[in-house]
């Protein structure tokens, strides 16, 4: 087991970049601390598989280096580096029995027989594969086929880190709940280290301790799931934590506080001091969970216009118009809607201040 | 599969029901007619039942002939396979190396049979031939295949393996660029051996393509004719005399047609029994279930 | 137009794909709701006139259509997979059903633009499929299939294959372009969010039968079976096997409760009951919840909320709460239960009472 970091790493595919936008990951400097359950969340062709085969050593980096425990391993294969990975669609050998299948890396390192059937034994105990040890790998259904991925890196007592890259995309959705608990006893077992790639922000907030958002080639954010919903550092973060995402709304900077862009309404008295002096536009951002959507007038309450209200069983979802603005809020499902016309409150406490896209206040 | 019946397909398949039946069963009918006749002429003939079949399964000459065809065969079968095997693993995966590779291999394909035949007739002559000047002079061995049976055989077996062997590396380098990357990353991780690559990754994921590769070089090597006939004539003496030329002999040398059609029918039998073999082993050699 | 299934069924070989059925489709959003290997497709591939029925009919607007291809058809479907002709640019793949249709030239035009505009592909439309993420693939794919305006569209899980947030755009884009459409709209997925933000009529189906049919919102909150319940909800209704008796309902391992409203009206007898995560709390949220002991299996937290794998009399669980809680694995707690929240089924798994609904 090891602490993975990352120093000065950055990775372009073609051979000479020049520009920005050459680099599929730009520079990063990050570690991954030893026995953490970690998810590496972004949409497709954000870099995060690239910084997986990194990490992993399928990929050498155009600039930088790896560290496992401090000694670099930036030229060293896979296999040399001690990482386990298990990929999108499940790898098996069909040649091979299950049981064989989960002691091929083993017997590839020449461990002594009784040592290597003791170990296959406890880890298929672990992931329900017991009962089929002796069948043939191939014609099993996806989710026995990825957790034989699984179970070979598990098998090893001496991986630095076990690598999921997007691990649940063949697997039945009723299935999912099952494997991702799996994943999660054996982390809370053994406390190797595990990093999980994937797209989905419900896989990653419900798989990871800490979660690592990257967005164009670079880490956003990175933080435990209550921070990434509640603090989100990065306007990409806001939008795409959370269904629907944070609601954004254009202000300027004003004696009295913020103006909501083309109106005279003022939100956002406590965040007007932050404002002062920065560069970038100014978005005010709340989540449409916590915006307050009231039948009569409130104090601070802000008369708003509704155009929509779903209704989806466990909760309800209006759509409000404020000003020129359109705005997303969560209702309870018993909640009472107002007819037409409502008064939103943005609470101060929920409300962030973004320039140019970064958190300030 | 009860997909939505239409009648007017049947019209655009009527075609190949033609010209199958021009090119295959007519012709067949025709042999199975004469295998179990005398035919003298259009209004003279005699039903002879099995007699054919008794004398030329009795005949030393084919029997002699069928025995070369196989050891032929199973020579091809033993080195090509591999070879091509080989060959695909080398060739480089992509960049320019891959399309020159893949030209390369092509180029014997590309040859008549009977310009392969010609060619080697002459490369592989002791007097004018850069092959056979070579084994002859610098090589210091003894080499003339128009005289030695042994020497005839290795030049047309030579000749198959140069000729054919790029057929079973292009479809094996097919098979192979269809293996996922991830199937080698795994492996890596896992601290597999090349060998165990090969082994556990690369062949069972071959087995179509090399399944293919053995029926059609098997068919192929079985039905040998224009190659041995242009380099060897079958000789020296009856050394390289295979079935196909045999059967020849028989039918346009001597016209004894009753005879030929018997060996016809004889030899179409075991090519599709043997195929079938072929078919069913390797259908279940290795995985067992052969889901993938 | 309307769609009508008879007695419809489909096997193959000695497998049976569908049991019989009846379905009547009206134009508007049509979900087909159910897990895989339910018979979606094949249902599906049956409406388009793709197979035949082993048995019973198809009607479009009362005509027997049942051995008409598809081509004859008026008929639309996009899949999961986003198939687009390679060779062709998007414009050219928007365009080709208008093209077998030989309209002219200049209506093609502005009705390819148009469909593009919708989906927001405008500035697309030079470029191959190969040059286009998969978002705008499956964009082009289901222009593709807006451009005929045929009677018929059908959507295979279309968006199964996306990103999870371009899954989210695409959804709410779908649902007000099928509302502007006078066509019979089947869209099928496994996701019971899906069909909720989708709207419309749903039918749920399991193993090869419609299981309920009816408005989405109506199906999701009176499941008319232990099944549906099952199927239309996310995570799985919490189910437990229990009593009403004596004037006392008593489930599970000791829960015990005078019956609420809609429970009181029940004979006595033996029911199972069902009560989806986010109506279970691992908190007291009103005074007549009912508290009962549960051991902790996991945890996982999802943004704002938690979802609590708990073990309660050998029944998995799954309790949805408001907030972030991390809890020791293994640990007994507490579990809260709105007694007024309980879904009550009876031997044969047939919904017998359901919660009352403030409606709104």
């Amino acid at each position: 087991m090891a602490r993975i970091e990352l120093r000065d790493l950055a990775h372009a595919y073609g051979p000479r970049p020049e520009r920005e936008e050459d680099y599929a990951l730009k520079r990063a400097d990050f570690a991954w601390e030893d026995g953490g359950a970690y998810a590496l969340l972004g949409p497709s062709g954000c870099g995060k598989t690239t910084m997986l085969n990194i990490i992993s050593g399928l990929v050498r980096p155009s600039e930088g280096k790896v560290l496992f425990d401090g000694k670099d391993v930036t030229g060293l294969s896979p296999a040399a580096r001690n990482i386990a990975q298990v990929f999108q669609f499940p790898v098996v050998y069909d040649t091979m029995s299950v049981g064989e299948n989960l002691a091929f890396p083993l017997k590839n390192r020449g461990l002594p027989r009784a040592e290597i059937e003791e170990r296959v034994r406890e880890v298929a105990q672990m992931l329900e594969l017991s009962p089929m040890l002796h069948q043939r790998a191939a014609g099993l259904a996806a989710d026995a086929k990825q957790k034989i991925s699984v179970g070979r890196g598990l098998v090893r007592s001496d991986v630095a880190a076990i690598l999921f890259d997007e691990p649940l995309t063949v697997i039945d959705p009723h299935l999912k709940w099952r494997l991702r608990r799996n994943l999660k006893e054996i982390h809370a077992r053994f406390r190797r280290t595990l990093v999980y790639v994937t797209h989905d922000q419900n896989e990653a907030l419900t798989f990871a301790d800490k979660v690592v958002v990257m967005h164009e080639g670079q880490i956003v954010q990175t933080g435990t799931p209550q921070e990434l919903f509640e603090e989100p550092a990065h306007r990409f973060v806001g939008f795409f934590i959370g269904s629907p995402g944070m609601n954004f709304l254009p202000v300027e900077g004003d004696e009295a506080g913020l103006r909501l862009e083309g109106t005279d309404i003022v939100l956002g008295r406590e965040l007007a001091a932050q404002a002062r002096g920065r560069s970038g536009r100014l978005e005010l951002g709340i989540r449409p969970e916590f915006l307050e959507l009231h039948e009569a007038p409130v104090a601070d309450g802000l008369e708003a216009a509704l155009t929509e209200v779903q209704d989806l069983g466990n909760f309800k979802l209006a759509t409000v118009r404020l000003g020129p603005h359109l705005l997303k809020v969560k209702l309870h499902e018993d909640a009472a809607v107002p007819q037409a016309r409502g008064w939103l409150r943005l609470p101060p406490t929920r409300t962030r201040l973004y320039a140019g896209g970064r958190l300030i206040g | 599969m009860g997909k939505t019946e239409n009648n007017k397909a049947w019209f655009l398949v009527l075609p190949v029901f033609v010209i199958v039946a021009f090119s295959a069963i007519i012709p067949l009918i025709t042999v199975v007619n004469y295998a179990f006749q005398d035919i003298l002429g259009p209004q003279d003939r005699y039903w002879v039942g099995t007699e054919w079949f008794k004398e030329v399964l009795t005949d030393d000459a084919l029997q002699e002939a069928l025995l070369r065809q196989l050891v032929f065969s199973t020579a091809v079968l033993l080195v090509e396979i591999p070879l091509g095997i080989v060959l695909a693993l080398g060739m480089p995966a992509r960049g320019a190396g891959a399309s020159a590779a893949l030209v390369l291999m092509a180029l014997p394909l590309l040859i008549p049979w009977n310009v392969v035949g010609t060619i080697w007739q002459i490369f592989a002559r002791g007097d004018i031939g850069l092959a056979g000047w070579f084994i002859n002079g610098p090589l210091g061995l003894d080499y003339n295949y128009t005289a030695d049976s042994f020497d005839a055989w290795i030049t047309i077996l030579v000749m198959d393996v140069w000729h054919w062997t790029p057929l079973v590396a292009l479809l094996c380098y097919a098979g192979l660029r269809a293996i996922p990357d991830a199937y080698y990353q795994a492996a890596s991780i896992d601290g597999a051996s090349r060998w165990a690559v090969f082994r556990h990754i690369e062949l069972p994921k071959m087995r179509g393509v090399l399944l293919i590769a053995v029926l059609l070089r098997f068919m192929d090597s079985f039905t040998i004719y224009t190659e041995p006939f242009v380099v060897t004539g079958g000789g020296p003496g009856n050394a390289t005399t295979f079935l196909s030329i045999h059967l020849a002999k028989i039918a346009v040398g001597q016209f004894d047609l009753g005879p030929a059609a018997a060996i016809s029918i004889v030899y179409f039998l075991i090519i599709l029994t043997l195929s079938f073999v072929f078919y069913n082993v390797m259908i279940r050699v290795g995985t067992g279930s052969s889901k993938s | 137009m309307t769609l009508r299934l008879e007695q419809l069924a489909r096997r193959v070989g000695k497998e049976t794909h569908l049991y019989r059925m009846d379905l009547t489709l009206e134009p508007g959003l049509n979900v087909l709701l159910g897990p895989t290997l339910a018979g979606k497709t094949s249902l599906m591939r049956l409406m388009a006139g793709l197979d035949r029925p082993s048995e019973g009919r198809v009607l479009v607007d009362g005509t027997d259509v049942t051995s008409r291809s598809v081509r004859e058809r008026s008929v639309a479907m996009v899949y999961q997979q986003f198939i687009n002709y390679p060779s062709l640019t998007v414009y050219d793949n928007i365009a080709s059903p208008l093209r077998l249709a030989r309209l002219p030239r200049p209506e093609i035009d502005r009705k390819v633009r148009e469909v593009a505009g919708l989906l927001h592909i405008e500035h697309l439309l030079g470029r191959l499929p190969a040059e286009l993420s998969g978002g705008q693939q499956q964009r082009t794919a289901i222009g593709r299939a807006l451009v005929k305006e045929a009677d018929l569209l059908l959507l295979d899980e279309p968006l199964v294959n996306l990103d999870y947030k371009l899954r989210e755009e695409l959804r709410a884009e779908l649902q007000a372009i099928f509302a502007q459409r006078r066509a019979v709209v089947v869209y099928a997925t496994t996701e019971p969010l899906e069909a909720l933000v989708l709207g419309g009529r749903t039918v749920v189906m399991g193993e090869g039968r419609i299981l309920q049919t009816g408005p989405t919102l109506q199906v999701y909150h009176h499941p008319a079976s232990t099944d549906v319940a099952r199927i239309f909800s996310d995570p799985p209704m919490n189910m437990l096997e229990g009593t009403i008796a004596d004037g006392r309902v008593s489930l599970g391992d000791g829960i015990a409760f005078p019956p609420c409203a809609h429970l009181a009206a029940l004979p006595a007898g033996r029911y199972r009951f069902g009560v989806r995560a986010n109506h279970l709390g691992i908190a007291r949220r009103r005074p007549g919840d009912v508290e009962f002991p549960a051991e902790v299996a996991l945890a996982e937290v999802s943004g704002s909320e938690t979802f609590v794998h708990l073990l309660h009399d050998g029944v998995d669980l799954v309790v949805q709460e408001e907030g972030i809680h991390s809890l020791r694995l293994g640990a007994t707690m507490s579990v809260f239960l709105a007694p007024g929240q309980l879904y009550a089924f009876d031997a044969a798994g047939a919904l017998a009472a359901a919660p009352a609904r403030r409606e709104g």
